[in-house]
């Protein structure tokens, strides 16, 4: 599954520096699209729309990334998961790694959840930052599906590199074909397996593509250890290219 | 005389009778006598103290292997009698009893939050306090006169140290958890610390590692209207007859203010008058609130010792959990090995989440594992006592998981 998929001929982009990357994309995306309109013409964005309403009914998917942060982890460690939910991850770490576990969470019914399956969790807002929490006391801390929906992502993202060790972080690329295609065609904010929501209830409220972070990283000095993307229901490492072809990103950072 | 003004406070409250299924039923206050001449107990203040017997309670059935003990630790004015209804209440002239079942009846019992069918749930009357255990109000045997305030002074950590004595003749090695609220969580607190290895789970309710400044002045005026009262006669009341009533009414008064919150008060009151209301030259009871609180301290005089609440109030003052670490918190969370939980309730404004917040971060840097939660409440303080349904939900979750992978 960490394989990457072989990338039909017909949609390879040219390699090497070609002048500005974001342009080529934009050709990438109009050339995916040529064919397919050519062949099914309208019934393409009517497919479309339908697959959107139903994908938008369901919650997001498990979060994927679970799988890899479990592969990751080592036995015995200490792990911090911001915004940590119902305690999914934790709970597995604590159950397969043994790792000192601690969560922090807002939302008072999953904190409860949390406290049901053992879990130790703080309540408490990202957005005030780690204040209390002294410099490397985590080996890792990791900030799942989260950074995008926090008042002040970049606090927070260098509070956990200063807190943890290694920093493990995901989020949606906006940057992803199928959300600018839905921009670019529609004229509509993107609403996708993973980003079931409208503008208006969307707790999305910083939206940043993969190029962004990237930017940023290099930046502040933050070097990027590994990653994977998720794409379609697929898992696998991240490529150099992929603010495209990534729905999702999971990184590893170390400051 | 009845009290219209329990109106909004007593409305729907019901209780479970004893023979109900979810009542630990009838129970009896036990008394054991912890220390005599032969083996006196040493006060953290330095002087000694014999003898001490000690109140206590106990619901449900120990483990043959005797790892189903939770200990709960009463708050200010409570006592060991923590649930079900006390079939001693006349005899021991506490009428006060036959009208309520004990204070956490709603927590504690089969099926409830503590359930009783599962643990095996102990209370004792803190030292100092008058409801069985030796306070200012036993005899002292070197004048064969009530203790008054010749009593020594009580610490948290004393009555600590006086449980571990009562679990040592229960036979308890290792507790599967304490839990308390309000300084009975500060109890909690010193139980992790004093005696890390005794037990797995420790729950703190509404509390914090210490009393905040503003909790330091309230106690101050409450002492203050007990050391005042005229009748008060240097804590040598017992044979007068009277005691130091209304103080002790005032300062009943305004601690339990500091046990609600603003929005609490408003919505329970609001601004509503009373009928009929005026008398005592315009200045009697006039809203709702004025004779709520005129029955909260005339109901606390009846069944409360002032000397008692000047000595605990002082211990409640004097606690601070830094002092393992010699005043730094987290240096002091390492000696802890207890899971612990910490509870905060959002409109507590006598021991606030900012200050449970704190100490559960102090565990945070020691490399402790901790659970805190700050529940919304209007209630104020009171919800530790009062949100049973909120924290009961908690309480459990928290008992009944060992972890994953435990």
């Amino acid at each position: 599954m960490s394989r990457a998929p072989r990338r039909p001929a017909s949609l390879a982009r040219p390699r090497g520096q070609v002048g500005c990357p974001a342009c080529a994309e934009v050709e990438e995306i109009l050339r995916r699209l040529d064919p397919a309109l050519r062949v099914e013409g309208a019934d393409l964005m009517a497919r479309y729309r339908r697959a959107l309403r139903k994908v938008s009914a369901r919650a997001p998917a498990e979060r994927w990334q679970d799988r890899l942060i479990v592969r990751k982890i080592r036995p015995g460690a200490s792990v911090l998961d911001l915004g940590c939910g119902a305690g999914d991850l934790l709970a597995e770490l604590m159950c397969r790694r043994r790792v000192r576990a601690q969560g922090i969470e807002l939302d008072p019914e999953e904190v409860v959840r949390c406290v049901e399956r053992g879990v130790p969790v703080l309540q408490g807002d990202l957005d005030h930052g780690l204040q209390g929490f002294p410099d490397r006391s985590f080996d890792y801390v990791v900030l799942e599906e989260t950074l995008q929906t926090l008042h002040r992502p970049l606090t927070v993202l260098s509070e956990m590199l200063r807190v943890g060790r290694e920093g493990i972080v995901s989020f949606p690329n906006f940057a992803w074909w199928k959300v600018r295609l839905s921009l670019m065609i529609e004229g509509r904010m993107p609403e996708t397996e993973r980003l079931p929501y409208r503008w208006y209830d969307t707790p999305n409220i910083h939206l940043f593509t993969l190029r962004d972070f990237l930017d940023w990283a290099e930046r502040e000095r933050v070097r990027i250890l590994g990653g994977y993307a998720y794409e379609s229901g697929r898992v696998r490492p991240l490529r150099e290219d992929d603010n495209l072809d990534a729905e999702e990103a999971l990184l590893f950072l170390r400051r | 005389m009845e009290f219209r003004a329990e109106s909004p406070m007593s409305s729907p409250r019901k209780y479970d009778p004893p023979d109900s299924p979810t009542s630990v039923g009838w129970t009896r206050p036990q008394v054991v006598r912890l220390a005599d001449a032969r083996r006196p107990f040493r006060l953290e203040c330095g002087r000694t103290l014999a003898p001490i017997d000690v109140e206590y309670e106990t619901y449900g059935r120990l483990s043959p292997r005797g790892d189903n003990a939770v200990l709960i630790l009463h708050a200010l004015s409570g006592d060991a009698h923590v649930a079900g209804w006390d079939a001693t209440a006349e005899a021991a002239g506490r009428p006060w009893r036959l009208r309520k079942p004990g204070w956490w009846n709603g927590m504690v019992g089969p099926g409830k939050a503590i359930d009783t069918r599962r643990w095996w749930v102990v209370c004792s009357n803190v030292l100092g306090s008058c409801y069985g255990t030796t306070g200012p109000a036993s005899i002292d045997p070197a004048t064969g006169r009530p203790y008054g305030c010749r009593f020594p002074p009580v610490t948290v950590g004393d009555w600590v140290r006086l449980q571990a004595r009562l679990m040592d003749h229960l036979g308890i090695r290792r507790l599967h958890a304490v839990i308390g609220g309000s300084i009975g969580g500060q109890q909690a607190m010193e139980w992790a610390l004093r005696y890390p290895r005794r037990l797995d789970n420790c729950i703190v309710l509404a509390s914090g590692a210490r009393l905040s400044v503003q909790g330091l002045a309230f106690n101050m005026v409450g002492r203050h209207a007990i050391l005042n009262d005229p009748l008060y006669a240097g804590g040598d009341y017992y044979q007068n007859g009277r005691g130091p009533d209304v103080g002790l009414a005032v300062a009943r008064m305004l601690a339990h203010i500091t046990y609600l919150s603003e929005p609490g008060m408003h919505r329970k009151f609001g601004r509503r008058r009373n009928a009929g209301a005026g008398g005592e030259g315009g200045f009697g009871p006039e809203y709702e609130v004025e004779s709520y609180l005129a029955h909260q301290g005339r109901s606390f005089v009846e069944r409360f010792d002032a000397n008692s609440y000047l000595y605990i109030s002082r211990a409640m003052d004097a606690y601070d959990a830094a002092r393992w670490g010699r005043g730094d918190l987290v240096v002091a969370c390492h000696r802890i090995r207890a899971r612990t939980m910490i509870v905060s309730f959002s409109s507590d404004w006598l021991y606030p989440p900012r200050q449970s917040r704190e100490l559960a971060l102090a565990l945070c840097r020691a490399g402790r594992e901790v659970t805190y939660v700050d529940l919304p409440s209007d209630v104020g303080h009171d919800a530790f006592l009062v949100e049973t349904e909120k924290v009961g939900r908690l309480v459990q979750a928290f008992l009944e998981s060992g972890g994953p992978g435990r």
